[in-house]
């Protein structure tokens, strides 16, 4: 076990990094970056705890992700709600949604375990492709600025506040969750399904917690990221959405939180330097892909880390 | 009535069919290496749009083909050389990443080089309907047909007859002990990549004078042929085929009976509903879990 001073050094780093980043970031894009970087990467820890420390594969995360973005638009455009009222409804119908089918879901294994999650994903995408009248179908619909109480978030520094505060909490939560008797159960189930249920862990309902906490937060970031970018499209709960958030997982590392930053901030990143390639930028990505899954299959994170520690075993 | 129903039967089967090429792919890989490849897709991409360049270039049709297929093989085959084999002790889900580039991969270089165009390829045997039971039936849905029950018979003869796939069924029961009779189990990995892209390559070609094909006309057919896979519990062909076609029927009868915009969801909620209530596909035998 960590001692406290250990678990919360690597969250210090963070927060510092994050409060020095705007003043290094000048320019409006990069920051525009930043912000992205840190919603993904909410997710992703989110998403990890699922993958990497229950040992669960999700290939339809982008669903959820869509429902919450959806629920926003949609909600505030059509309903005149307010935006904290539709994200909280949102979020709400994304775990109820999740909640229904954990169970039946997460009794899958393996290969069928990705088929379902896939499945569900790709329904979801599929019903916002073809609900016109409230998600615009295919083109996209625009999404009004967030307010709450006469404020309204306006502004890349604001934004930047906002996805900030937030990768921080996601952060702090996560670690807490990992080093608590639940997050411990998680690990157990991960490394063998059977032991844990012999030694008193009610995996079922364990898995089941995870599944729902990580759909809910995949839908507040969606909705945040919604009011934040003004305009969405379908291609946000797509397979191919989902299939990014699980690379960054494992690019970044499985079971790693910071990993996940790194992965997120990676895999955000890449795309934007790729688009000087004209046409490249797929295959270039699918390379930088299977590069670093045979070269570090456990991911950046973990697999340097290692190997930091061996340099200082063999000094010492 | 009844004309219509045929009519949306047959539409079924014909598509049907290349879900079970495409399953068959799956299944097949799956069975050597345990791995989901996510790029079976691209391998069906590939076949269709070589086979309708190189016709629509001057070439003859058979020798299109042919050269398609061959060239799809290789690139199965190359694939696994260059990235299945270096990362072999991976996990799964590493492995699984490392097919889903491989994909992104094969579909961004079609992009470069053959362009975002939409392509077709000319039916084998002329497009005049022929009535069959009240209802028409394109002479191209015939050879869809007729080319994959050939393809499962051949296969079958392969895997029960030939030494080749006698040792490609030895390590898809156990790798290790396939290994202990002298094996070479690298070898059947590399080959059943191959295969199922050869076999990819096949049924992309066979709807492409059908559906159209383009870079990205892979996805789709790839997510639903590996619908059909887990549908008919990944173990067989047999499985394969059964999934394929009741796929493609309840998609065509959905489309036709209800909804036309909602028939790409019938695989997944039919999958979904399968999963819950059997989780181990139709035909997935119940084995015990070892610990």
């Amino acid at each position: 076990m960590k001692s406290l001073h250990q678990r919360y050094a690597g969250l210090l780093v963070l927060a510092v990094i994050l409060a020095l980043l705007p003043v290094v970031l000048t320019n409006p894009f990069h920051i525009d970056v930043a912000i992205r970087i840190a919603l993904n990467a909410v997710v992703v820890i989110a998403l990890n705890l699922l993958m990497g420390y229950t040992g669960q594969i999700s290939l339809g995360h982008a669903g959820f992700y869509g429902m919450g973005a959806y629920a926003s638009a949609a909600l505030t455009t059509h309903m005149g709600w307010p935006p904290i009222v539709a994200l909280i409804v949102g979020a709400a119908a994304t775990g109820v949604l999740a909640f229904a089918v954990a169970r039946p879901i997460l009794k899958l294994k393996g290969h069928t375990l990705a088929m379902a999650t896939l499945g569900l994903g790709i329904i979801i995408s599929i019903v916002i492709n073809n609900e016109t009248q409230w998600t615009g179908g295919p083109d996209g619909i625009g999404v009004p600025p967030f307010t709450l109480l006469g404020l309204t978030i306006e502004g890349e520094k604001a934004w930047y506040g906002v996805s900030a505060a937030m990768l921080l909490l996601m952060t702090w939560f996560a670690l807490n969750l990992i080093d608590s008797p639940v997050g411990r159960a998680l690990q157990a189930i991960h490394g063998s399904e059977i032991a844990s249920r012999a030694a008193g862990v009610d995996t079922a309902r364990f898995k089941a917690r995870v599944f729902v906490l990580s759909a809910v937060v995949a839908s507040i970031a969606g909705s945040v990221s919604a009011h934040y970018i003004g305009f969405i499209t379908p291609g946000m709960a797509g397979f191919f959405h989902s299939i990014e958030l699980v690379t960054m997982v494992v690019v970044g590392g499985m079971a790693s939180v910071f990993g996940s930053i790194i992965g997120a901030a990676l895999l955000t990143i890449l795309p934007q330097l790729l688009q000087t390639f004209e046409g490249w930028e797929v295959v270039v990505f699918g390379v930088i892909l299977m590069a670093t899954m045979i070269f570090m299959p456990k991911g950046l994170v973990p697999s340097i880390a290692q190997r930091l520690r061996s340099r200082k075993l063999k000094e010492a | 009535m009844l004309a219509q129903f045929l009519q949306f039967l047959y539409s079924g089967m014909t598509v049907g069919s290349a879900y079970a090429l495409a399953a068959l792919g799956f299944t097949i890989i799956y069975n050597t290496s345990g791995v989901i490849n996510f790029a079976q897709g691209e391998f069906i991409m590939l076949g269709g749009m070589l086979a309708a360049l190189l016709s629509a270039g001057g070439m003859p049709l058979p020798l299109a083909i042919i050269i398609a297929v061959l060239i799809t093989g290789a690139v199965g085959l190359v694939m696994e050389k260059a990235v299945i084999e270096p990362a072999r002790d991976a996990q799964v889900v590493t492995l699984i990443i490392i097919t889903i580039g491989a994909s992104l991969t094969i579909r961004g270089l079609v992009q470069v080089w053959l362009g975002k165009g939409t392509h077709a390829l000319a039916p084998f045997s002329g497009d005049a309907p022929i009535n069959f039971l009240g209802a028409s039936l394109l002479p191209q849905s015939l050879w869809v047909l007729g080319v994959t029950l050939l393809i499962v018979g051949a296969l079958a003869w392969f895997f029960g007859r030939t030494l080749l796939g006698k040792a490609m069924l030895a390590t898809s029961n156990n790798r290790l002990a396939a290994q202990l009779v002298g094996i070479d189990t690298r070898r059947v990995l590399l080959l059943s990549f191959g295969l199922a892209a050869l076999l990819g390559a096949v049924g992309g070609i066979l709807v492409a004078p059908i559906t159209y094909t383009s870079y990205d006309a892979g996805i789709m057919l790839g997510l639903k042929g590996f619908v059909a896979a887990v549908l008919g519990g990944l173990g067989g062909g047999v499985g394969a085929v059964v999934g394929g076609l009741i796929l493609g029927i309840a998609e065509s009868m959905t489309a036709g009976y209800i909804s036309s915009s909602y028939k790409d969801a019938v695989p997944f909620v039919l999958i979904l509903l399968i999963l819950f209530f059997m989780p181990r596909g139709l035909f997935g035998a119940k084995i015990s879990e070892r610990v």
